[in-house]
């Protein structure tokens, strides 16, 4: 993620604004559906394992299904924002507008904004940790959880940004069941961890899940299997 | 909308047109800049959000209405042209603030994660007598808005006193002020830090060594704050000053008192700069009367590197004009010559030093270059910081608070453009920050921990 943030994004200021933005929507997402969350844990029985495990999940679907929400919410405040726009990249003084190829670079920067924090809040503990001394997966717990988690975790960004694209790109174009594919992948990827540690249930999906993504942004945005083949072989 | 498109199609004349404007006629063309700019700082940010046609109508107005002679035509697609440059400069205005702020937190926030002197409670300043420790939550309330008022009533007089000065012309006792403020803190605290730094990583020094390294530090910071030095060396001075001052803020605060002072910092910052008898308002009106620089208070300038980075940077299309443009305006030397564009607003010269009570928080857009107080900086690290402290040790907090700071930020370069004086950049980012901050560490550290325990993903 770091890398893709460097090559894409910090070449040009507004695209960091953008990220920056991004990721506080994802915040806020997570803060409104955290509030949720905390509240119906409170108004429970804490000691029913079962009914904190089924809080906990729908606490997560809460979660996805703001998060969209509030993807969407970005995506209105970008069409205000770029109808504005006049003037803005340095290819002239053309409108960056998200028909536009040029616009795509937009929303990959929006998708990387909520895929960073998401990560970032993701990771950034279980780093920290992981700096100190001890064992993994002690407990009889997988072993393999920091791989995992690592692994789990890039996938996520790279879905968040090919779900920015792909949102961003079925709100322009009034195409609903693009919005609606989206937001049931969100929800199946997040499903599918629930098999943790069943680790083959969750990974596996989520990356064929992230490879039909990857395509169909990449379909979207203009690209072909010509274009790919001879970007390939260095044509 | 509709002007503007047009005058865009037809770019090439203004490039031209503006190289030859420039070449030809100088004397004139800046004072004309002067008012365009004037105007036109405001567009810095108006591409951003939510005013679309509104601000960029006016201006399209006023050119329609002297569209008779040629001058004018001349003048409105110079004026576009500078729309458009102003327009894709104004996000770096916010990278340009955004990038110091960030590194000032980076340093703070690694030096609260690995030194452990500055998370350990030694004592409290005289600022803040009243102590924490008492069994009673309402006892400890009472103490940390004690403390609060004791503290904001020893800056606000401190504010008073400094504009009183400033209004009667005591500069040298300012200067004099300033530069042993600032001698303190490159030295004295320098010393404090570094000293403490080598002892968590267990690095053995000697005195001879250190008291060289302190004092060329020490020299280069002093000459380079109050005099003349590069730019970025004065920047990368007045970032650290900064993250030291937050240290010690952060060290020396008691807990619920850091947070209601950052609270009512941030309502007097605003009420400082907005009320009609604001003492900071009252010091930009007299600083502007005078036509001088806002003074040795603690100002932290981007706008140098902006105008360095223009004449070197890309090979768009017009960038011939643009480069043109630059370099008759660079006039050599660092400094903005007075002949263009500025004499209206407060110069630019970075000889601002430095001050350990702060209240300069002011936030002032140039058309070449954003200006941010440092009182600023050292609050906006004390908040991350703090975050970084005290949240169960959790980085999502810190992260959380730092990401709301930057969007206040954004928001209050968006207002600065909007409404073109200076505005105080506390509260906004302030509140984003303690908003976070509050809910992050309460709300979402539970459901993140269970999260991750499980192995969830959302």
């Amino acid at each position: 993620a770091l890398g893709l943030f460097l090559f894409t994004i910090a070449r040009d200021p507004l695209r960091i604004i953008i990220l920056i933005a991004g990721a506080f929507f994802w915040l806020v997402s997570l803060l409104l559906s955290s509030l949720i969350w905390f509240i119906a844990v409170k108004a429970s029985d804490p000691r029913d394992e079962r009914l904190q495990k089924g809080l906990l999940i729908f606490g997560v679907m809460f979660s996805v299904l703001l998060q969209e929400a509030f993807r969407f919410l970005y995506y209105k405040l970008l069409r205000k924002a770029i109808e504005g726009l006049v003037a803005l990249s340095e290819d002239g003084c053309s409108p960056i507008s998200i028909q536009r190829p040029d616009g795509v670079p937009v929303l990959a920067v929006a998708g990387v904004g909520f895929g960073l924090m998401s990560g970032a809040f993701s990771m950034i503990n279980l780093l920290a940790d992981a700096l100190g001394p001890g064992t993994v997966g002690i407990h009889g717990d997988s072993q393999l959880y920091f791989l995992t988690s690592a692994f789990m975790t890039m996938v996520l960004i790279f879905l968040h940004t090919f779900w920015g694209i792909l949102f961003f790109h079925g709100c322009e174009h009034r195409r609903w069941w693009e919005i609606v594919a989206v937001v049931i992948m969100h929800l199946a990827v997040s499903g599918s961890t629930f098999c943790n540690p069943l680790y083959v249930g969750s990974l596996v999906p989520s990356y064929l899940l992230m490879a039909a993504a990857a395509a169909w942004a990449y379909l979207l945005s203009g690209g072909s299997a010509q274009n790919l083949r001879r970007f390939l072989l260095c044509k | 909308m509709i002007t503007f498109m047009n005058n865009s199609d037809s770019e090439e004349e203004p490039c031209n047109e503006r190289t030859s404007l420039m070449s030809a006629e100088s004397p004139p063309v800046p004072s004309y800049q002067d008012g365009l700019q004037a105007s036109e700082a405001g567009e810095a940010q108006a591409h951003r959000k939510r005013r679309t046609g509104s601000s960029r109508s006016p201006n399209n107005v006023a050119d329609g209405q002297g569209s008779d002679s040629g001058v004018p035509v001349r003048e409105r697609a110079l004026e576009n042209e500078e729309e458009e440059l102003t327009l894709k400069y104004g996000a770096k205005h916010v990278i340009m603030l955004f990038v110091p702020v960030t590194l000032c937190m980076i340093v703070v926030v690694a030096t609260i994660k690995s030194v452990r002197f500055y998370t350990e409670k030694n004592g409290q300043l005289i600022y803040t007598p009243f102590s924490e420790d008492t069994p009673s939550v309402g006892q400890r309330l009472l103490n940390s808005v004690l403390n609060t008022i004791i503290m904001i009533s020893v800056i606000v007089v401190m504010t008073v006193f400094l504009v009183l000065l400033y209004k009667y012309r005591c500069y040298k006792f300012i200067h004099g002020w300033l530069i042993l403020s600032s001698l303190m803190l490159l030295f004295l605290f320098t010393y404090i830090y570094l000293g403490e730094v080598l002892k968590t990583y267990n690095v053995a020094m000697d005195y001879p060594t250190l008291f060289l390294i302190i004092w060329n530090f020490g020299a280069v910071g002093m000459i380079c704050i109050h005099w003349k030095g590069p730019l970025q060396l004065q920047q990368a001075y007045l970032i650290m000053i900064s993250a030291l001052m937050a240290l010690v803020f952060i060290k020396y605060l008691p807990e619920w008192s850091a947070w209601v002072i950052l609270g009512a910092i941030s309502i007097y910052d605003l009420m400082a700069v907005l009320c009609p008898k604001g003492p900071l308002r009252m010091l930009v009106e007299t600083a502007q009367e005078r036509n001088e620089p806002i003074f040795p208070a603690l100002i932290y300038s981007s706008a140098m590197i902006w105008t360095v980075g223009m004449a070197k940077s890309d090979a768009a299309a017009r960038a011939a004009s643009r480069q043109t443009w630059d370099a008759a305006e660079d006039g050599g030397e660092n400094r903005r010559s007075p002949s263009h564009a500025d004499s209206q607003m407060p110069g630019t010269r970075n000889s601002d030093p430095a001050r350990p009570i702060t209240s300069a928080e002011e936030l002032e857009e140039e058309e070449r270059g954003v200006k941010l107080g440092l009182g600023d900086f050292i609050f906006y690290s004390v908040l991350v910081g703090k975050a970084a402290a005290t949240a169960s040790g959790d980085w999502n907090t810190t992260l959380a608070c730092f990401v709301a700071i930057l969007i206040g930020l954004c928001l209050t370069l968006l207002l600065l453009a909007v409404f073109k004086k200076a505005l105080p950049a506390l509260p906004i980012s302030i509140t984003f920050g303690l908003v976070f901050y509050f809910s992050t560490d309460n709300l979402v550290r539970p459901f993140m921990d269970t999260l991750a325990f499980h192995q969830l993903y959302i």
